[in-house]
């Protein structure tokens, strides 16, 4: 178990710096300065990096930041002025991982039931009519649900505000359309992996005993069934919980997703660099989790290095 | 003996697609809108093309079938234009990416040992920076450069004095963008295409043949072009069908935000930011977002159908 802990911190120690390493290389091979405007001139832009530790060869910024990180600072912000990448960090992600932490638990319950109720009905009217919903909604972007749930629910019945942060109310709308695409593919997922959980012999035997076919599906089938729903699971909830680009776009919400959009168009190297940092550490996280999961839901299962 | 059961488990593959009635009629849509947004803006008067006097006319107004946008510019030309950039971006990204999946998941696959695992390896770490995060700063970096190497190139065409080769590297200017969406699409999707193409070459390289061909001397190249290459043919179509929605999809999200397809060009993500910024509660000029919106959840929804009815046809094991 501690063997299985120490190799997966190691292993995601090396994925975190090659996907920093990447990040960083690309992110100081976009042509112009993070610190260029219009009038400023050139050797305050020199006198910016030096500051930053972003002059001379690629290679040694890279080193500097890397020196840095190992300190565990995150580094200044290129753009906005005197604020620690840190700080800027820990002032987003709170608006982020409250949408996200609403629709992931809408995405785990909502998800799990639907796609268990189709397998149930499998040929059913309502599974078929249930699978095409979750294509449709696999299909459909974020802008075009966003402003359309918007259209519909807050110009149209006038029943939840259109934009703003803070209430509960103006949560609603961002956290519906942040999980419908992901309801509708762990449903998909969820009945495949319980109507391939059915077909087993050790249900066939649950059966021969007298089993109900419901005692069945909620003692013994809905534990296997739940595996590969699970792997989904971990990555998504460190995807959900950093914020999604569209949604925080559409419903003018400042969390870690714009983060990401800005700090790009802004070349600001060291916040994007923070919040990748962020991301990947969540996902480390999760897939742990999973890996705990998987044991607690299969006994068979043990963890080794 | 194998290689018997695999060809009696696909019967005919077009006679199977045939039967599903969604996966048909979703290729007859796919192929009136390529043909609608290839030959379309050709077709169009040029009056239409231009920007015009009357910004936000609403639809069945006049010469605008489908009302102007912000500019006065004719929507269903736009949207027609879009499409063409929509649709070929996805194309050639979705080319792009087969390419480079494909070859990287045969030669994962044959080499086999500590070249596939290192190369795995690589995959891994590629798949744990989330896509469009990469898409988005691949671009950010390959825009600079695709704009220079164009410039580039006009100043030689002028100084070898081809006025018609200088004017069309000139005029690609303004639209390099689309190029640097292709190849920063293409560079980022190939990963599921390696991971399925890699998977069915572990199969495949087990098999008689490949060892009959292999004791006639035949080299690892011509193993992989003359024996691996053919048999991936189904799969290979199948995933593009279903890569090629991936690719519109986050063109559409790039261009939403800002970061994609950007003015004079047009696509259906760029058409549609440009609606969402126009609409507010008191005058809402709902045919900018809702025709962008409608094409894009019909070419998507078709090209998934047809994916699916592909994958059904050539890939039974991986449905229910």
């Amino acid at each position: 178990m501690l063997s299985f802990f120490l190799r997966r911190l190691l292993s995601s120690i090396v994925v975190m710096f090659c996907v920093v390493s990447l990040t960083f290389v690309l992110m100081r091979s976009i042509q112009g300065s993070p610190f260029e405007r219009e009038k400023t001139p050139a050797h305050i832009v020199a006198v910016m990096e030096t500051q930053y530790q972003l002059n001379g060869s690629l290679w040694q910024q890279y080193i500097a930041y890397l020196v840095r990180l190992a300190h565990l600072d995150f580094g200044p912000s290129a753009r906005y002025r005197d604020w620690p990448v840190s700080e800027i960090l820990a002032q987003k992600l709170p608006n982020s991982i409250s949408i996200g932490g609403v629709a992931f638990v809408i995405v785990s319950t909502l998800g799990v039931f639907l796609g268990g109720i189709a397998a149930i009905n499998k040929d059913f009217a309502s599974d078929r009519v249930a699978m095409f919903g979750a294509l449709l909604a696999i299909s459909l972007p974020g802008f075009i649900t966003g402003p359309a749930l918007v259209a519909i629910f807050a110009l149209w019945l006038d029943w939840l505000p259109v934009g703003g942060w803070g209430t509960m109310q103006q949560m609603i709308l961002p956290a519906i359309c942040l999980s419908a695409p992901y309801i509708a593919f762990i449903a998909r997922l969820m009945r495949n992996s319980l109507l391939d959980v059915l077909k087993c012999d050790y249900m066939r035997t649950a059966r021969a005993k007298g089993l109900s076919e419901t005692a069945g599906i909620f003692r013994h089938a809905a534990k296997m069934a739940l595996l590969p729903v699970v792997t989904y699971l971990g990555p998504l909830a460190a995807h959900l919980l950093t914020g999604s680009m569209i949604i925080e776009n559409v419903f003018n919400v400042s969390g870690v997703g714009s983060v990401f959009v800005n700090s790009i168009q802004n070349r600001d190297v060291f916040l994007l660099g923070g919040a990748v940092i962020v991301l990947c550490a969540l996902l480390v996280l999760f897939n742990l989790i999973v890996d705990f999961c998987y044991t607690v839901l299969d006994k068979r299962i043990r963890l080794h290095g | 003996m194998a290689s018997q059961i695999v060809q009696i488990s696909h019967p005919h593959g077009w006679v199977v697609l045939r039967r599903n009635r969604v996966a048909m009629l979703s290729l007859f849509v796919l192929s009136l809108l390529y043909l609608m947004s290839l030959v379309g803006p050709m077709m169009l008067p040029e009056s239409l093309k231009s920007t015009g006097e009357v910004p936000f006319l609403p639809p069945s107004s006049g010469d605008h079938f489908l009302g102007t946008d912000v500019n006065g510019q004719d929507l269903f030309y736009r949207l027609l234009s879009g499409g063409r950039v929509s649709l070929g971006i996805g194309c050639a990204g979705a080319f792009l990416s087969l390419v480079i999946g494909t070859l990287y998941g045969m030669i994962s696959g044959y080499a086999g040992g500590r070249v596939d695992a290192l190369m795995m390896r690589a995959m891994e770490i590629l798949q744990s920076i989330p896509r469009i995060l990469f898409i988005m700063i691949l671009i950010a970096a390959l825009d600079g450069y695709v704009k220079d190497m164009l410039d580039v190139a006009r100043l030689w065409a002028q100084n070898a004095q081809w006025s018609a080769t200088e004017r069309l590297f000139r005029d690609a200017i303004p639209y390099s963008r689309i190029l640097v969406m292709i190849l920063s699409l293409g560079i980022v999707e190939w990963i599921e295409m390696a991971r399925m193409v890699r998977g069915q070459v572990l199969m495949l390289r087990e098999m008689t043949f490949i060892a009959a061909a292999r004791a006639m001397g035949q080299t690892p190249w011509g193993v992989l072009r003359k024996h691996l290459l053919p048999n991936l043919s189904t799969i290979i179509i199948t995933y593009l069908t279903l890569a090629i929605p991936t690719v519109i999809l986050d063109e559409s999200i790039l261009s939403f935000l800002g970061l994609g397809i950007d003015d004079p060009a047009a696509s259906w993500g760029s058409l549609l930011r440009d609606g969402s910024q126009v609409i507010n509660p008191i005058d809402s000029k709902w045919w900018l977002l809702v025709f962008p919106s409608l094409c894009m959840i019909i070419s998507l929804l078709a090209l998934n159908f047809l994916g699916d009815g592909l994958r059904d046809v050539f890939d039974p094991k991986s449905g229910e």
